[in-house]
């Protein structure tokens, strides 16, 4: 396919994030560029307290970056929509309403068969029979599922994702990674991942970013040339793990 | 069964109580002061020509018109203040010197303005009421945490659904919270005004029956009453509590 002159589906463009904090600028993001093409997976790994999370918030649009750009099928994006949903650590499922109404949440009524819709996700997820539920009554694996699945059902275009694993024990965290490879399988979506778990990135993506200590940059990039299903224990998949955890400057021996 | 197990010792505490009092009364032989059995006979007495069944009714459709009128400003306002930073600046301030003020130091300004009848107290029971609900409102939209505003930006909804689905339900334990307490101060306040105001409601039975011939027996009577009502009253609110769109907010 021609795709060469079509506009990257993400592209970052020298964007850079100050905050004031006593009195003092903190650089946060400082001179960031990049692009995510269409269909593709991006982990974004760095340091804890690099900036990770301020610089999810700059990509879906919930803040602003002091100068540059982010451009979405190169068109600027100043305010969060629905072409990409965020997904977080913390999550954002809402208490007061059913694991039904949630996913209906984002269909607006005029959306033919939503409820249809909001059935055949709640299926996809393993959620079957928990529609009715209230989320305090579910698991946090099940919790996590229902987040997913809410954003999935309106057909979003792009899936970020900001630590969406962590606050899960490590089982199921590893279970869920399955489970977004399973559906990633069945429906095409451009991810971006931001993550501190060298492991996930690996196993997930098709694309690996290294941030830097604050002020985050770009300081390596990694392909993921590994065919699905992957095993993270095997030698290729080490040798990156290994080679992504020096450039964050932790060694295996050490 | 297990209402009783928990309940017992309160039974106890109020078995003890009232044991007391009836042995005190009989030591100290007052002429005065009712026991027990007379504050019985005087409840009977009063159910049984009626008059205390008006009193309660009078007092509860006070408060009814006062609490209701006060739920449909402070609700509104209250999300109106919660939203809109602008609105939060400018009425907080005044909400925060006019609340602290005794709902009785308006009843002077309360028979000046409406005269000595029903409007009065329903005027002062608003008064007391809407403040509580103003600022429980309030706080209930500014404590929503940001994850959830978020969320509901990034699935671009409409404002009716904004509205319905995330600001209404969110807030809506501090608003019920807010209620609580607004029933409570308006039901200790009905019974002031009407010492003061009125010629019907628990209040003024209380004070009729010691200006009548010093009827203490009436008097404690009508305090119990009271008490009871208001356990009920908020009784009614803890059942808002548990239905099921707030129960996220008690869970855990």
């Amino acid at each position: 396919m021609p795709t060469d002159n079509a506009p990257p589906k993400i592209s970052l463009q020298g964007v850079r994030k100050s905050f004031e904090k006593d009195g003092r600028t903190l650089e946060v993001i400082s001179d960031l560029s990049f692009d995510v093409r269409d269909s593709e997976f991006v982990a974004i790994v760095g340091p804890s307290g690099c900036g990770k999370t301020t610089l999810m918030n700059i990509i879906c649009g919930f803040l602003q970056p002091d100068t540059g750009a982010v451009l979405v099928d190169g068109k600027p994006r100043t305010e969060p929509n629905k072409k990409g949903i965020l997904i977080t650590q913390q999550g954002s499922v809402f208490p007061w309403l059913t694991v039904r109404q949630n996913l209906l949440f984002g269909l607006p009524d005029d959306v033919p068969e939503r409820e249809r819709l909001a059935h055949e996700y709640a299926d996809l997820v393993g959620l079957k029979g928990f529609e009715n539920n209230y989320p305090h009554e579910l698991s946090g694996g099940m919790l996590k599922r229902c987040e997913i699945a809410r954003a999935l059902v309106v057909k979003p275009e792009i899936l970020y994702m900001d630590e969406p694993f962590s606050a899960l024990d490590a089982l199921m965290s590893l279970r869920m990674q399955n489970e977004l490879l399973r559906i990633l399988a069945k429906e095409r979506h451009t991810v971006l991942l931001i993550t501190h778990d060298v492991e996930e990135a690996v196993h997930l993506a098709d694309r690996i970013l290294v941030l830097s200590p604050r002020p985050a940059r770009i300081q390596a990039s990694f392909d993921v040339n590994l065919p699905h299903p992957r095993r993270v224990s095997s030698p290729e998949a080490q040798a990156l793990r290994v080679a992504i955890l020096k450039e964050l400057g932790v060694s295996e021996t050490g | 069964m297990k209402g009783l197990r928990h309940s017992w010792p309160s039974i106890v505490v109020a078995a003890v109580l009232v044991a007391v009092w009836w042995v005190t009364v009989v030591v100290t032989k007052s002429v005065i002061f009712p026991t027990p059995a007379k504050v019985v006979e005087g409840t009977m007495e009063l159910a049984r020509d009626g008059s205390l069944w008006e009193h309660i009714g009078s007092s509860l459709m006070r408060v009814g018109a006062g609490f209701g009128l006060a739920v449909l400003l402070a609700i509104p306002l209250g999300f109106w203040m919660g939203r809109v930073h602008g609105a939060f600046v400018t009425m907080n301030p005044i909400f925060q010197i006019l609340r602290p003020i005794s709902p009785i130091a308006w009843i002077p300004i309360a028979i000046l303005w409406f005269g000595v009848g029903n409007a009065s107290a329903i005027y002062l029971i608003f008064i007391a009421s809407v403040f509580p609900m103003i600022v429980q409102t309030t706080v209930g939209v500014h404590t929503i945490e940001k994850r959830f505003l978020r969320a509901a930006d990034n699935f671009d909804v409409s404002r009716d659904k904004f509205f319905l689905q995330v600001i209404l339900p969110a807030s809506l334990p501090q608003i019920i919270t807010g209620m609580r307490i607004g029933l409570g101060v308006a039901w200790l306040v009905v019974v002031a005004a009407e010492m003061i105001a009125l010629r019907s409601g628990l209040g003024y039975m209380i004070m009729d029956a010691r200006n009548a011939g010093n009827r203490y027996d009436l008097v404690v009577a009508g305090m119990i009453i009271i008490g009871l009502i208001g356990l009920a009253l908020d009784g009614i609110m803890r059942l808002l509590e548990s239905m099921k769109i707030v129960r996220w907010r008690y869970a855990h």
